[in-house]
């Protein structure tokens, strides 16, 4: 199935998807790596106001490569970055905050509990910066920027955003998972 | 004096070079992956594939890079031993990774390793990598390879006992099966198998290198088919083409040791060379 999507998303939106299902976003996404997510959390014990709202938001694991011109900032480059480094951070991360669906590649390893009847994991095609770029079409705002550009929290609008594939749905399924398993079986036959 | 060259004009060429290898993939990965896209059964990869190829187009057609991750720059360096630049060639080079940092522009990724913080401008203690290797004659090649994190990190070594030459395949195997999708399949496969432990990782990230249309034999073939029968396929999501080639490259070693290095390499095999001097 193909979705076309808009933010901010609502439980019901992605209730419906399933892992495998082709979706294309547009509204507004966040992007968040190692860096945000550890200061995200790091405020959230402290008790401490975020500069950005999570509600319904759509998180996006990049680190983008931006060029600031006389009309602020452009985006050049704007692919996703590698989910797995985020993967201890998510759980406690989703539990804070109602996040209703994470963009990055490569999945992510024991997170679709965490995900379950709450928020959905969807793949973006690794390395496809360029193609990602010309589906930003705006950068909003951006938080954090003491942290580098790359770790920096850029808010951006983006427009058919896709096609990602659902990895992890809300029902727990995840494709990453069951590749892992059968390369593994896989492994161990040629082993 | 013939192969003496001009210090401005040689940052240009390096600075150029590096916006190259940036925007465009060499023609064999290019062909690798059409190839691939071309005999995926799968249609989840398919689309991923699809994907990937459209981008190299954009990035081409509005000459941005690639991938948002404009690595961190190593070069390979041959010099002959007659070539005299008649400059600090490694301060110029440099200077050619500020600049294009500046105008390309590629993303800052230098950072200390314990403060984390970032240099700004891709340059910082040992970075760029610059591998320098004398050659007889009286030219200077270089190559640009810069290397995203998301493969390097899944990349590994392991000092294996003399008499365990037999377990080299499932050691790539098992860190092919360790990365999944997270770096960014379909992959080269750097093997370096001999040397130290440092010639090991040097031998497979120079394995990276090597054109990816040359037939693959022996081992190679033999841990390509092997690779590709795994099923994680592009990006993890399944199907067929997990690897577009395996390459591997040995060294002789020390009798008590047997170390092997395999570096992990994106489908974005970014390279590109230079020929300065000579006699043109």
């Amino acid at each position: 199935m193909e979705y076309h999507l808009k933010t901010p998303l609502k439980k019901e939106d992605i209730e419906k998807l399933s892992a495998g299902d082709i979706v294309y976003l547009s509204g507004e996404i966040l992007t968040a790596r190692d860096e945000a997510h550890a200061r995200i959390l790091e405020m959230g014990e402290k008790k401490e106001e975020l500069p950005f709202s999570m509600e319904g938001a759509v998180i996006y694991h990049c680190g983008p490569l931006m060029k600031q011109t006389e009309n602020g900032w452009k985006v050049v480059s704007a692919g996703p970055t590698t989910s797995g480094r985020m993967s201890k951070m998510t759980p406690p991360f989703l539990k804070a905050h109602q996040v209703r669906a994470i963009i990055g590649k490569g999945g992510m390893k024991d997170v679709a509990d965490a995900l379950k009847n709450r928020s959905v994991y969807l793949a973006y095609t690794g390395g496809c910066a360029a193609l990602a770029a010309e589906l930003i079409k705006e950068v909003k705002a951006v938080h954090w920027l003491d942290l580098g550009m790359p770790e920096a929290v850029w808010v951006l609008r983006v427009e058919e955003f896709g096609p990602l594939i659902v990895g992890i749905d809300t029902k727990g399924k995840d494709i990453f998972a069951e590749i892992r398993e059968k390369a593994q079986k896989q492994l161990e036959k040629q082993g | 004096m013939s192969t003496k060259i001009n210090r401005e004009s040689f940052i240009r060429s390096i600075a150029d070079l590096l916006r190259k290898a940036e925007i465009e993939l060499p023609d064999d990965v290019v062909n690798a992956l059409r190839k691939a896209e071309a005999a995926e059964e799968n249609q989840v990869a398919k689309s991923q594939l699809q994907a990937i190829l459209k981008n190299l187009e954009i990035a081409k057609k509005y000459r941005v890079p690639m991938c948002q991750d404009t690595g961190i720059m190593i070069f390979f360096a041959e010099i002959g031993s007659e070539f005299q630049p008649g400059f600090d060639l490694e301060a110029a080079i440099r200077e050619a990774v500020a600049l294009a940092t500046a105008e390309i522009p590629l993303r800052p990724n230098a950072v200390d390793p314990l403060t984390r913080k970032n240099s700004g401008n891709n340059l910082g203690v040992g970075i760029p990598d610059i591998h320098w290797k004398i050659v007889p004659g009286n030219q200077l090649k270089i190559t640009a390879a810069p290397k995203g994190a998301g493969s390097e990190n899944m990349s590994a070594l392991r000092m294996f006992n003399p008499t365990e030459t037999g377990s080299i395949k499932n050691f790539v195997l098992e860190t092919v099966v360790n990365a999944g999708g997270m770096p960014c399949p379909p992959l080269t496969i750097g093997v370096g198998i001999g040397g130290s432990f440092d010639a090991a990782a040097r031998l497979a990230k120079e394995a990276l290198l090597e054109p990816l249309d040359a037939p693959m034999e022996g081992l190679e073939r033999e841990i390509f088919e092997a690779v590709n029968a795994l099923g994680i396929g592009c990006m993890g999501l399944g199907g067929s083409t997990t690897a577009l080639a395996v390459r591997v490259k040995t060294a002789h070693c020390h009798t008590a040791s047997l170390p092997v290095a395999v570096n992990i390499q994106c489908w974005a095999n970014r390279h590109a060379s230079v020929v300065f001097g000579g006699d043109e």
